[in-house]
């Protein structure tokens, strides 16, 4: 009976650790294939060509910075919207919020962020691109406003929850201690309760940027996919192609192992490496904050 | 809309089609009546109708058809996945080489042909346009409706995405006006639609748009230019007497490729098509027939 208790648990142990290790495995295998498909572009384009405003690669014009800057344009406006509305709603729903509206509020959120991005896109080209064509007197709807817009709106349930589950578990204790400070409810919220969430609501940003940044679908439906060099305000108005919508769109029709397979490869890590970088950026903050909330409760 | 539901609902077909299998068996060594018919999604709603008719008429035979651009399909002709691959352009000479280093023989056969509409929105005053002011439009020397006789609005570019057959045609006959040493490209802010679909919602809620896309797929409440072949020539609309007389300047043959000649199922599924009971659906989709 004993033994037949420690093998189970021997088992278990064994596939929880394997589990853990796959993932590492994983973005590994990724990464070295990506790598490997993506390196020969080096050989292929020369690199003043690669890094050039004009991306046509059935003539073999493979220049990245307009995918580049129409992904990180499309990615700041999504950001900038899905941030305050996102860590906003959390607030409320955490802190200000009477229990039963939370009750409802709370489930309505998930289920926004289980809306599949592509009937977004829809809504994005019948509804959403119209409209913001007349209202803001635009040449066309399709934009890479629309999409930030409904990048926005995809990327704010993931902020959402995510902040709102690090204010959930900012101790009662800490918010009492302000008010009997004297603190408004205000002056907690802003002074105490988020600076004592800061890195789970600093994670909720980061998985929202990355939410927007890998989307795919939705810009591809709305932002008209045209790649121009998108470095101006007015940029923000125009179409742009995204680095996403481009892989999807171009890499169905591509010879395996040709150049411009090769070059769609190559964007993949550059994508890939934007994430990372936003990772690391993110985690390190978080690191730095915890050294310091350590450092004071101690 | 409607195409890309029609997708849809081919790729569930194609799925709970697909037996243990002819899931991951190659095109040469599937069951013998089994055709796997794939690309331009300008053929696909063409492809599929004569599909349709072809297994009503014949049930021991199973036909499978995707869209995906013409690209795609040649593609998956050169990985010998589908038996027939759908082009609505000619082979290109590189897809030519990479098909024979893989053992593959592409054998054209033109089932029909097609005429690229230019569309605008209904409310768009202009009604004819040369083909040099298009090609001069979409390569973004012309900005302005009010330089081509219209109202004082910009223009908005629209084209296919660039593994469209239909795009390599119109940048060849349009743009570039036939002529092979012209390197002229689309200007950069033409917009890059996936689909169709696309080009046509946006040209039907913004008076500021261009599109072009194959006759068959113009719906009745856009508006077609007129188009002449050069200044002072007759303006003339896209439709079939326009097509075979060849005086509508842009249109041209729709291809299906095989691997070597044609045999067996997938050799009578071709003679058919090109019998009158499939080119008179040829006609009723706004196609063309090959003869």
């Amino acid at each position: 009976m004993e033994k037949s208790l420690n093998w189970r648990e021997f088992i278990i142990t064994r596939a929880i650790k394997a589990s853990g290790y796959s993932a590492i495995v994983f973005v590994a295998l990724i990464f070295f294939f990506l790598i490997r498909e993506g390196v020969p572009t080096f050989g292929e384009v020369k690199l003043d060509s690669l890094f050039n405003i004009r991306w046509y690669p059935i003539e073999d014009y493979f220049g990245i910075l307009p995918l580049i800057t129409g992904s990180l344009i499309v990615t700041l406006g999504a950001a900038l919207i899905a941030v305050p509305f996102g860590i906003g709603t959390a607030i409320y729903i955490s802190e200000i919020a009477p229990r039963w509206v939370r009750e409802i509020l709370k489930p309505l959120v998930e289920l926004l962020g289980g809306l599949p991005s592509v009937v977004l896109g829809f809504l994005g080209i019948l509804v959403l691109s119209p409209f913001l064509r007349v209202f803001l007197d635009l040449p066309t709807g399709l934009t890479a406003f629309t999409g930030s817009l409904l990048l926005g709106a995809i990327a704010v349930p993931t902020v959402v929850s995510v902040a709102e589950d690090a204010l959930d578990t900012v101790p009662r204790a800490y918010r009492e201690g302000a008010w009997a400070l004297g603190a408004t409810h205000w002056q907690t919220i802003w002074r105490v309760t988020l600076p004592a969430a800061r890195s789970g609501v600093l994670t909720a940003i980061m998985l929202g940027v990355g939410r927007a940044i890998g989307e795919t679908m939705t810009v591809m439906m709305v932002t008209g996919n045209a790649p121009v060099l998108a470095i101006k305000l007015s940029s923000l108005f125009s179409p742009v192609r995204t680095m996403t919508a481009t892989i999807a769109a171009e890499m169905g029709e591509v010879a395996n192992g040709s150049t411009h397979y090769h070059v769609l490869f190559f964007i993949g890590m550059v994508l890939f490496l934007i994430s990372l970088g936003v990772n690391i950026a993110a985690s390190s903050v978080v690191f730095r904050s915890k050294k310091r909330a350590e450092r004071i409760l101690s | 809309m409607k195409r890309i539901f029609i997708l849809f609902l081919l790729s569930v077909v194609i799925l709970t089609a697909c037996g243990p299998n002819s899931s991951s068996a190659t095109a040469s060594d599937s069951q013998a009546n089994y055709i796997e018919n794939k690309g331009s999604d300008t053929i696909v709603n063409l492809a599929l109708a004569w599909a349709e008719r072809y297994q009503t008429e014949h049930s021991d035979i199973r036909i499978s058809v995707t869209g995906g651009g013409s690209g795609t399909g040649i593609a998956s002709l050169i990985n010998k996945t589908v038996d027939i691959a759908n082009a609505s352009r000619k082979i290109k000479q590189e897809e030519m080489e990479e098909a024979k280093s893989n053992g593959v023989d592409p054998v054209e056969h033109i089932i029909a042909r097609d005429a690229i509409a230019v569309i605008v929105n209904p409310e768009n005053p202009v009604n004819e346009l040369t083909l040099q002011q298009i090609s001069d439009i979409y390569s973004g020397k012309i900005n302005n409706w009010q330089e081509v006789g219209g109202e004082d609005r910009p223009i908005v570019r629209l084209s296919r995405e660039t593994n469209s057959g239909t795009h390599v045609y119109f940048l060849e006959t349009v743009l570039r006006l036939g002529n092979k040493e012209d390197k002229t490209l689309f200007s950069t802010d033409t917009l890059l639609l996936p689909s169709s679909e696309g080009i046509v919602a946006e040209v039907r809620q913004n008076p500021n748009a261009v599109g072009y896309d194959g006759l068959g797929y113009v719906p009745k409440d856009l508006k077609m230019i007129a188009i002449a072949e050069e200044a002072g020539g007759a303006y003339v609309l896209p439709a079939i007497p326009t097509v075979n007389d060849k005086t509508y300047p842009i249109a041209r043959d729709l291809y299906m490729y095989t691997n070597g000649e044609a045999t067996g199922v997938v050799k009578e599924y071709l003679d058919w098509i090109l019998s009158a009971e499939a080119q008179e659906i040829v006609a009723e989709l706004g196609f063309v027939p090959a003869k």
